[in-house]
């Protein structure tokens, strides 16, 4: 599984003063909660089927960290692809996370599903799933809360608004998964001490650039509403009903 | 009509640039977010040109004249056999194709699910650089400059999306549909591409529809519960409620991870993100997350016993006390608004 160091945010989030970057001095960090579920549904394949499951992730050296997570969780091995503490931007990433794959395929790994969140929760590329799958010729389908594998292939649903649709992929695949794909455990404290001890390798980074250079991040323009008290308790009712009268619904 | 076989393009000229729009049909009408997509694509490049992906080029000539109305002069109908029924990767190198073949300036999706994996699919096949969930795009010399949402559109990131053919898509919600003189008259020219048909694989091999009643995405209204709902049971009257308004139970992740509700009623940056016309937050104080979820609605109700709650500020409207004390009422009241209607009007 791929999964992604973000900031944990509260109700606002925090920029630093020039605007450049999220300050993240009193936020805490977390993978993705797509990601969560990711993690969570390669241990599980692994409990019923055998093999192992390896968390990967591109990163600064703290990300380290969120790969124990993963490791907490159940996962076998953790593999950081160390990067400078700056963003990269999706091509990028997923060059980079592409070739260390392909580089642990030619020491001998081989691996029958690649999972990814869907998106990251902070920059929501929704596209590095897809460019490493097509970098390792690999089938994808992404937004999927439903996965199940038989004998060669994997069976994926994906919900729309119209209602469902099913997809029946061959192995080896990547999919790209949603929160509600499972509900991730709370990691044991015997897969904390596990994960506090594993070794995590490294594999160095290189940086392709593509085309989307960021400039920073700032706040949309204020949608400041003034917010109009129809009451307190039980006798704000009427005016309550006023209002869906008003939106045409008594 | 005098339709011409593609790459017959009498009027190009080094001056004409061209901007393609990836089609999504809602049955024979282009859905909303196309139209935001053209909107924005219209300022982007001298003529606008759209992209309908089917089997045959049927689709393409239904929706050419709605096309024409928004100013788009070319339906390029994208055509295979593979096209049939949907499958990312088809779908994604079928407008590679034809991106290839035309050479636009530009590319400029509805940021929709499927709008966003298709463009996904196309951007990793042709190598070009792709910049999602976007607000506003603007063209800056031979670039793009976009602003594109992140944290699900509470922070905005300014960007250069600079690549021989700009791929973009626009975040829902994002942008308003403008209104334009418009053509008379689209022409539709067929690009039948050539896919190779192991693609296949990534095909929908089933569909389940819904069952009747509304969903959370596409309700009117929405009545949501959080904490301050205090239990499963609690939600009964939210219920209620949303039964007499036509609407939908929605919840927050707090609701969601105390097992109240299922994942699938969430709203929020991880459930679902809804715009309806009204949404009614019981008991929700607001996360960051859940407001992702909500912000898109044209009013927002709140009901909280704290005044101070990060969405009662941002609510147009607040009612201050217990969501069960509050929403009992409203029901009672709403019953009784109804009788006196019913008899006299008619319905």
């Amino acid at each position: 599984m791929c999964v992604k160091r973000a900031p944990a945010p509260g109700a606002k989030i925090p920029l630093t003063a020039d605007g450049s970057a999220i300050d993240t001095r009193n936020l805490g960090f977390t993978m993705s909660p797509h990601e969560e579920c990711a993690v969570e549904e390669a241990v599980r394949l692994v409990e019923a089927h055998g093999g192992s499951a390896t968390v990967m992730t591109l990163g600064p050296p703290e990300a380290a960290e969120q790969m124990r997570d993963g490791i907490a969780t159940g996962a076998d091995h953790g593999v950081l692809v160390e990067t400078d503490r700056t963003d990269w931007d999706p091509q990028a990433t997923a060059a980079a996370l592409g070739e260390a794959i392909a580089q642990l395929q030619q020491e001998g790994a081989r691996f029958d599903l690649v999972l990814f969140g869907n998106e990251s929760a902070d920059a929501a590329h929704e596209q590095v799933s897809v460019r490493v799958a097509h970098r390792l010729g690999l089938p994808i389908v992404n937004g999927i809360k439903g996965l199940e594998t038989s004998d060669g292939h994997v069976a994926l649903r994906r919900d729309t608004a119209a209602g469902s649709e099913r997809y029946e992929v061959p192995l080896p695949a990547a999919v790209a998964v949603k929160k509600g794909l499972n509900l991730p455990r709370y990691p044991a404290l015997k897969g904390r001490m596990r994960a506090r001890k594993a070794t995590v390798r490294t594999i160095a980074a290189l940086h392709h650039p593509g085309g989307l250079t960021s400039h920073g991040l700032r706040y949309p323009p204020d949608e400041t509403t003034e917010t109009e008290i129809l009451g307190r308790g039980a006798d704000a009712a009427p005016r309550v009903v006023e209002l869906l009268g008003e939106e045409g619904l008594t | 009509m005098s339709d011409a076989t593609h790459g017959s393009n009498g009027q190009s000229g080094a001056s004409q640039t061209v901007c393609l729009v990836l089609v999504e049909a809602d049955g024979d009408a282009v859905c909303e977010a196309t139209r935001q997509a053209l909107t924005v694509a219209r300022e982007l490049a001298g003529t606008v040109e759209a992209v309908v992906l089917a089997a045959d080029e049927e689709l393409a000539r239904r929706l050419a004249p709605a096309l024409a109305a928004e100013g788009v002069a070319r339906v390029h109908a994208v055509t295979d056999p593979l096209l049939a029924e949907y499958g990312p990767e088809a779908f994604g190198a079928a407008l590679a194709q034809l991106i290839r073949s035309v050479e636009p300036t530009g590319v400029v999706a509805p940021g929709t699910a499927r709008g966003n994996e298709i463009m996904a699919h196309a951007a990793a096949v042709t190598e070009l650089s792709l910049a999602t969930g976007c607000v506003a795009i603007a063209v800056d010399g031979d670039a793009w400059s976009v602003t594109r949402q992140r944290w699900g559109g509470v922070l905005w990131e300014d960007a250069t999306l600079a690549a021989s053919v700009k791929l973009a898509t626009l975040a829902p919600h994002a942008v308003a549909v403008q209104p334009t003189p418009g053509l008379e008259h689209a022409t539709v020219s067929t690009f039948a591409c050539d896919l190779d048909p192991t693609l296949a694989r990534t095909q929908v091999a089933q569909r389940t529809p819904l069952g009747a009643g509304v969903t959370l995405s596409t309700a009117p209204v929405v009545v949501s519960g959080g904490r301050g709902v205090g239990s499963a049971e609690g939600f009964a009257v939210l219920e209620e409620l949303a039964e007499r308004l036509g609407g939908a139970v929605g919840c927050s992740r707090v609701a969601t991870n105390n097992g109240w509700r299922p994942h699938a009623d969430q709203v929020g940056q991880t459930g679902t993100r809804i715009a309806p016309n009204l949404y009614i937050a019981c008991g929700i104080s607001g996360a960051t997350q859940h407001w992702v979820g909500c912000k898109d609605a044209q009013r927002i109700l709140a009901i909280n016993t704290d005044p101070e709650a990060s969405l009662v500020q941002r609510a147009d409207y607040a009612v201050i006390g217990d969501v069960q004390t509050v929403l009992r009422a409203v029901v009672d009241e709403l019953d009784r608004a109804r009788q006196p209607a019913d008899a006299g009007a008619g319905g």
